[in-house]
């Protein structure tokens, strides 16, 4: 076929259809050659970020909750990695086989699985804080919908023996109770994040840069130490059945630096299953409960007297016929007693004796001492509920008070800060402060509060009252001098004092140099016996004994077989 | 002229070359260095549960209950103490 000889081909085309074409091609490519120059070069910053993002990931860096140890660096508290298993419901289509396998693995019920499952939010935890070992063979199942988030469980190795102090966490992690929520800001870390370059294989090739550095949380060394909170929360337990008490408390001071060594309460529970809590459980007694001390509290009556120089060790006070009326109300002895010196009234815990003292001062005299030794207002360790006890301003008080108050009732305290009070006799007449955590110089001297000489009188006083003749010879400790108080308060209720007593015990030891003040309250004992001297004292000598002993405290008594009528052998053993 | 060229080129080759392989061994390094830290996260985990563990053992109550069950041993009576002046 001759296509040249097609009639439509005889004419020739014009030349301006032949520029047409070749400026519209021209021109296409002029606008590829544009938009490549876009890309390439004005756009490229955008374009490059939008590649990476498709191999780069951001981590999380997690970061652990500090642990608690206590002063000899033993683990009281420590986190460890767990898993938590979570399920979004409209992927998670389970067979009922699957079901059970996973209610097994999880350890629940296979229908509160499905009814988790079941239900219309986008997101439900299956189970919380499951040990690794055990995610790892539930996502070998490979179950639809089922994921799993790394967290942190803390674990108490100690359990019940510390478990106020310590408090606990909750599940996110943040201290709820006691040196956990006291010390959170010290212990709690902060996770953090990073930008890194993953290969096909998912290995981390390149770190591109740090978003966030995490913080680790930091250790926290306590001044507790757990061999003598043992013995402290063995021996008070034991107290605490054989008196069939119904709660009770106690505390351990070191008299030289104002550290908390030891504190327990009961009833108390395991901060690792905490699922059944009551709240007389999660009581943290010694700082939160307030009591009338009773006659524990004579001494400091006694000391500001001698202090202020209206009575000497010697002076005679009569307390016949063991009562005493002021204004409208009487006061009593539980014995009466005769003509007594100032050392006697605190042998024999006379009322009256006290309040005879006490009448001869000034109201504000005495509610300054008080004040100084801190009654009246809380501790502020960073406690959640400290308590301040009950000092009313001495402009209100009346004669009646001033005498009831004189020997520790109508007035109320919290057993720590009685324990911090006895150290203005353990020590020479000076109160330091009382610290948590573990103190490396301890203070020379504190907050003078009485003489190095009434401090010294009231040491030789406070050790009659253990000697026989005393209101407490069951606190002796075999090989050491010791000094301390008891008390038996009435308890109030409904304003009315009801046939409820707390016995307490405050003392310290060795008397020739003072190292430990133990503080024991049990409240309520119902099997009989209810005075400090039968119930509290035996705890506190037991206590004290063994701490003495495990500390390497040096005798600074004569080891003789204590007279065993005072005694009864139970005392011996731990 | 040429010659120079030719040289330059093959330069300019090699060190691209060099700029890949160190890229490379980069890389690999970051890889492995990313697998000790893993590595050493995991040994901090094991750490831990190896303290819980030595803390559940060493637990007072545990030791007294042995040394008074199991060794048949017992605080020491006053009269048994003999205490040495250094």
């Amino acid at each position: 076929m001759r296509v040249s000889r097609s009639p439509l081909l005889v004419d020739r085309l014009p030349v301006w259809r032949a520029r047409l074409v070749l400026g519209i091609l021209l021109a296409c490519s002029l606008a590829l050659l544009g938009r490549a120059f876009y890309l390439q070069g004005i756009k490229k910053d955008f374009l490059i970020g939008k590649g990476e993002a498709r191999y780069e990931r951001v981590i999380e860096m997690p970061a652990t909750r500090g642990r608690i140890l206590d002063r000899n660096g033993d683990v009281l508290a420590i986190s460890t990695p767990v898993k938590s298993v979570w399920a979004i419901p409209e992927d998670a289509k389970l067979t009922p086989a699957q079901a059970r396998q996973l209610a097994t693995l999880i350890d629940i019920d296979t229908r509160e699985v499905t009814r988790k499952l079941a239900t219309e939010r986008d997101f439900v935890y299956l189970k919380r804080q499951i040990a690794p070992d055990v995610a790892t063979r539930i996502a070998s199942l490979k179950l639809p919908g089922i994921h799993f988030q790394n967290e942190f469980r803390r674990y108490y190795p100690a359990g019940e023996v510390i478990a106020h102090m310590l408090g606990f966490t909750g599940a996110e992690d943040a201290g709820q109770e006691g040196i956990e929520l006291a010390l959170n800001g010290q212990l709690a870390g902060k996770s953090g994040s990073r930008r890194v370059i993953k290969d096909r294989r998912g290995q981390i090739v390149e770190d591109v840069e740090s978003i966030r550095a995490p913080r680790e949380g930091q250790d926290a060394t306590l001044a507790l130490d757990a061999k003598l909170q043992y013995l402290a929360y063995s021996q008070l337990k034991q107290a605490i059945a054989d008196h069939k008490a119904k709660a009770g408390g106690i505390v351990v001071l070191d008299a030289k630096s104002g550290e908390v060594l030891a504190l327990a309460n009961l009833p108390t529970y395991n901060p690792n299953n905490r699922s059944k809590l009551s709240g007389a459980q999660l009581r943290n007694r010694a700082f939160t409960d307030t009591f009338e001390p009773g006659s524990t509290f004579k001494p400091f009556t006694v000391a500001l007297a001698l202090d202020k120089g209206h009575v000497r060790f010697d002076t005679s006070i009569q307390t016949a016929p063991g009562r005493l009326t002021i204004g409208s109300a009487t006061i009593s002895d539980a014995h009466p007693h005769g003509v007594l010196s100032v050392a006697q009234v605190i042998q024999k815990s006379s009322n009256i004796g006290t309040a005879k003292m006490a009448l001869n001062m000034s109201y504000e005299d005495m509610w300054t001492l008080f004040d100084q030794l801190g009654f009246g207002q809380p501790l502020k360790l960073g406690f959640p509920g400290e308590a301040g006890g009950r000092l009313r301003p001495w402009k209100r008080w009346r004669p009646i008070e001033q005498a009831t108050m004189s020997y520790g009732h109508g007035i109320s305290v919290t057993l720590i800060q009685l324990a911090r009070a006895y150290q203005v006799f353990a020590r020479d007449g000076d109160l330091v402060p009382l610290s948590l955590a573990r103190v490396d110089a301890p203070p020379a001297v504190g907050m003078r509060v009485f003489s190095a000489q009434t401090a010294r009188e009231m040491r030789a006083m406070l050790e009659m009252a253990v000697q026989p003749g005393g209101t407490a010879p069951k606190a002796q400790v075999a090989g050491y001098r010791v000094a301390g108080k008891t008390g038996t308060a009435n308890k109030l209720e409904g304003g009315a004092y009801a046939n409820k007593y707390v016995a307490s015990f405050v003392g310290f030891a060795p008397t020739s140099d003072p190292r430990l003040i133990v503080a024991v309250m049990i409240d309520e004992p119902s099997a009989g016996k209810y005075y400090g001297g039968e119930v509290a004292a035996p705890v506190f000598s037991s206590v004290m004994g063994s701490a003495l002993r495990a500390l390497g405290v040096p005798p600074d008594d004569t080891l003789k077989p204590l007279q065993m009528a005072n005694v009864t052998p139970a005392k011996e053993e731990m | 002229m040429a010659r120079l060229n030719l040289i330059l080129l093959i330069a300019v080759l090699l060190s691209a070359l060099a700029v890949v392989s160190s890229n490379h061994r980069a890389r690999k390094l970051v890889t492995e260095f990313e697998r000790e830290q893993e590595r050493m996260r995991a040994l901090e985990v094991e750490w831990g549960q190896l303290q819980l563990e030595q803390s559940t053992w060493a637990a007072h109550a545990r030791v007294e209950q042995i040394a008074r069950d199991k060794l048949g041993m017992r605080p020491p009576r006053a009269n048994q103490i003999i205490s040495i002046q250094p």
